[in-house]
């Protein structure tokens, strides 16, 4: 299934006021290891429905990426309760994934 | 068991992954993190045979998918060992332990880093090695490149399209890179060439905000940057193989054309090879040999 797209009219409610926990991908169209990134997100997303995985990208919503600071993607952020709780930069593994969000 | 377990999913590995199962073997392929490699970084490919233009992720993701359609196994999975039982090999990995007749290693390399003290706590707060994916963070802001190959003028002449100013350092008075990148770059009116010198320091509060740069007769300048991209060369993944495998000097394990190692059926094949030409056509054509010489040792055993 295809990740929950994220702007800066609807972050307050989708991912900062979630109930569950969110991951948030920082991604851009032009940037390859982004793109081999989604997969693997999807299928965190599919395997882990206590989760939210949500995709913000940094061209449209660049407020967005200045706010959290993001200046090297793919950045993925996990939020809980509406604050940023961890981070990792870069691609990785889908094992890494599950370790930061202490999934299986 | 499988015929032939191949690390890496890169170009090298996938190729080698076509040819063995296109001879029917049964083979797994364990990728640390996703497949495709290095080249899943660049936008355009401009040099491989047949295609005039691809991005990094298109060429990876055909490539895989010839490679999976063939009926490659893959499992990401990183490899931290190998043992040699003769003609069965292990292939440890930070979960299993995996059973092959033949073995390629085709782990490929990864960025140099500069080794700076707190240069890892900074990346992704001003330090990245790939300006085509964090370039456009630094739109009206001074960078820095550091390298004197291609892969450092190409940056460069990224950044200057991107950046208010780019200062590329490189530690001799001559670049290695192409002429032709060269030239264009010193057409632009907002990039500095520093010489015969050294990044010595990354001076951050939370994100980088200077370097300090130190000649060859010693003398240090600070510059200020919001970013800077290194580009100093790659290095061999091969350290988890040392103990069996015979490296050289810079870590690249050791082995001629036909792709053969020291130890009778591993093979290597692409960037972790030592070689000159470390290309998309040499890895492939790296892992058809391999693939092939695998094959050959595999069919005369027993
Ligand atoms: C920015 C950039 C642009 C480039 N542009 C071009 C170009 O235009 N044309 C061209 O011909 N070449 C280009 N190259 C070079 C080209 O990408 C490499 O030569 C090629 O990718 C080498 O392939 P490989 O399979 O040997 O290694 P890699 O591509 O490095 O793949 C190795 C794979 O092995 C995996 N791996 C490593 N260690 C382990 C382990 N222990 N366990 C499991 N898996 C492991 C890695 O995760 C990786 O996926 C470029 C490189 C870069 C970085």
């Amino acid at each position: 299934m295809a990740l929950v797209e994220i702007n800066k009219d609807n972050f307050d409610s989708k991912v900062l006021k979630s109930e569950s926990m969110v991951l948030a991908d920082f991604n851009a169209d032009w940037c390859g290891p982004c793109k081999m990134l989604k997969p693997i997100l999807e299928s965190i997303s599919n395997e882990n429905k206590d989760i939210k995985v949500v995709s913000i990208n940094i061209d449209s919503e660049d407020e967005l990426a200045e706010a959290y600071n993001v200046s090297s993607i793919p950045c993925l952020v996990l939020f809980d309760k509406g604050m940023e709780v961890k981070r990792s930069i870069g691609l990785v593994s889908k094992d890494a994934i599950n370790d930061m969000i202490g999934g299986k | 068991m499988y015929d032939i377990i191949i690390v890496g999913a890169g170009p090298a590995g996938l190729t080698a992954a076509i040819y063995a199962r296109r001879a029917s073997k049964k083979v797994l392929v364990l990728e640390a993190k996703s497949y495709g490699g290095q080249i899943i970084n660049t936008l355009d490919i401009a040099n491989y045979p047949v295609e005039a233009h691809i991005s990094g992720f298109e060429f990876a993701t055909k490539l895989y998918n010839q490679a999976k359609d063939l009926g490659t196994e893959f499992i990401f999975e990183k490899v931290t060992n190998i043992n040699d039982k003769e003609h069965e090999k292990e292939v440890v990995t930070t979960k299993n332990t995996y059973k092959a007749k033949a073995v390629i290693l085709a782990t490929g390399a990864d960025n140099r880093k500069l080794g700076l003290d707190n240069e890892e706590e900074l990346v992704g707060k001003g330090v990245s090695y790939c300006a085509t994916c964090d370039g456009a963070f630094y739109k009206n802001k001074n960078v820095a490149v550091v390298g004197g190959g291609n892969t450092a003028l190409e940056d460069a002449l990224y950044l200057t399209d991107i950046a208010s100013k780019v200062y590329l350092i490189h530690r001799r008075d001559e670049f290695r890179g192409e002429d032709t990148t060269v030239s264009l770059l010193k057409e632009k009116d907002n990039i500095e060439f520093i010489y015969n010198s050294n990044v010595t320091k990354l001076n951050a509060n939370d994100r980088l905000e200077s370097i300090e740069v130190t000649d060859k007769d010693g003398k240090t300048k600070t510059i200020e940057v919001s970013g800077i991209f290194v580009a100093v060369g790659r290095i061999p993944e091969n350290e988890n193989f040392r103990r069996l495998i015979n490296l050289d000097d810079k870590g690249y394990v050791i082995a001629e054309e036909d792709c053969n190692t020291n130890v009778e059926g591993i093979f290597v094949a692409g960037d972790n090879r030592k070689k000159e030409v470390r290309q998309l056509v040499t890895a492939t054509s790296d892992g058809a040999v391999a693939a092939t010489n695998a094959i050959k040792y595999i069919n005369n055993l027993k």
